[in-house]
């Protein structure tokens, strides 16, 4: 079954600083899930995402196991800072785990004047568990299980404010 | 932020709009043709609300070949919850949504 998600928001940023909110893991462990994303930026480069210490202490609390890599991919095309196309895994539950690669693209073009349009198109072809997550909890008031809406909200409030939403 | 607001709210305020968006939620990626098969209304008329969304950021249209499909973008959506449901109580809120559920629901 083939299924796509879009996400698109307007940022009042330049596209070098969103660039480096998505790619460096110093800026994109302070939005969304807060967990740090490293990247070799080059066609074939690995993509990893490690668990944020906060998702340790409630696993470790919970007594859920935690793989040391919690989302895994590769780098398809990176042309900063206007592109970035990467495959994307969740490694974080077994259901998703076994699914195959999505493909994940990151697109920032100008819109206004310092202002940049950025679109995330995640394509879930036959990973109906991922999907799931990534499309986000319908109920409003579920904190954390926003998916990219709640994670592009979240850039967005940290590029234009210096603050992620629940500081604000 | 304002302004793009605006253009959501804006965009929100009318049924047909609405519909579309719902139609989009149940099934994501469509075409304008599937799109105007489930509304009484001309293809001039189901374009300039397409056109409507589009501008306020709540569909995003992606070419796939010769088509050109139509997909929902929840982001301002989030940002309206963001801004306005988060800042006040939201116990409150969903407490009179039930209760105006609850009282409608009765015979």
């Amino acid at each position: 079954m083939s299924e796509t998600q879009v996400h698109r928001i307007w940022i009042k940023a330049t596209p070098e600083k969103i660039w480096d909110a998505i790619v460096d893991p110093e800026w994109n462990k302070k939005y969304g899930y807060a967990a740090p994303q490293f990247y070799e930026l080059r066609k074939g480069g690995r993509y990893h995402s490690v668990p944020s210490q906060e998702m340790k202490d409630y696993s470790a609390q919970q007594g859920w196991p935690l793989p040391d890599v919690i989302v895994d991919g590769e780098v398809l095309e990176a042309e900063p800072p206007r592109r970035l196309v990467q495959t994307w895994r969740m490694l974080m539950d077994p259901t998703c785990a076994a699914e195959p690669f999505t493909t994940l693209t990151y697109e920032i073009e100008d819109s206004s004047p310092g202002v940049c349009r950025v679109t995330i198109t995640h394509q879930l072809d036959g990973a109906p568990a991922t999907a799931n997550m990534t499309r986000g909890n319908p109920d409003a008031g579920a904190e954390g299980g926003g998916g990219w809406a709640w994670v592009l909200s979240d850039l967005k409030s940290l590029l234009e404010t210096g603050k992620v939403l629940t500081q604000a | 932020m304002t302004d793009e607001l605006d253009l959501v709210f804006r965009a929100l305020a009318d049924p047909s709009r609405r519909f579309l968006l719902d139609l989009l939620f149940a099934r994501d990626g469509r075409t304008q043709t599937e799109l105007e098969s489930e509304l009484a209304m001309t293809r001039f008329g189901v374009a300039k609300h397409l056109k409507v969304l589009e501008e306020a950021g709540l569909v995003v249209t992606r070419r796939s070949g010769r088509e050109k499909l139509h997909f929902l973008n929840p982001v301002p959506i989030r940002q309206i919850h963001d801004r306005w449901i988060d800042k006040y109580t939201e116990q409150h809120v969903t407490a009179l949504i039930d209760l105006k559920r609850t009282l409608e629901e009765e015979p």
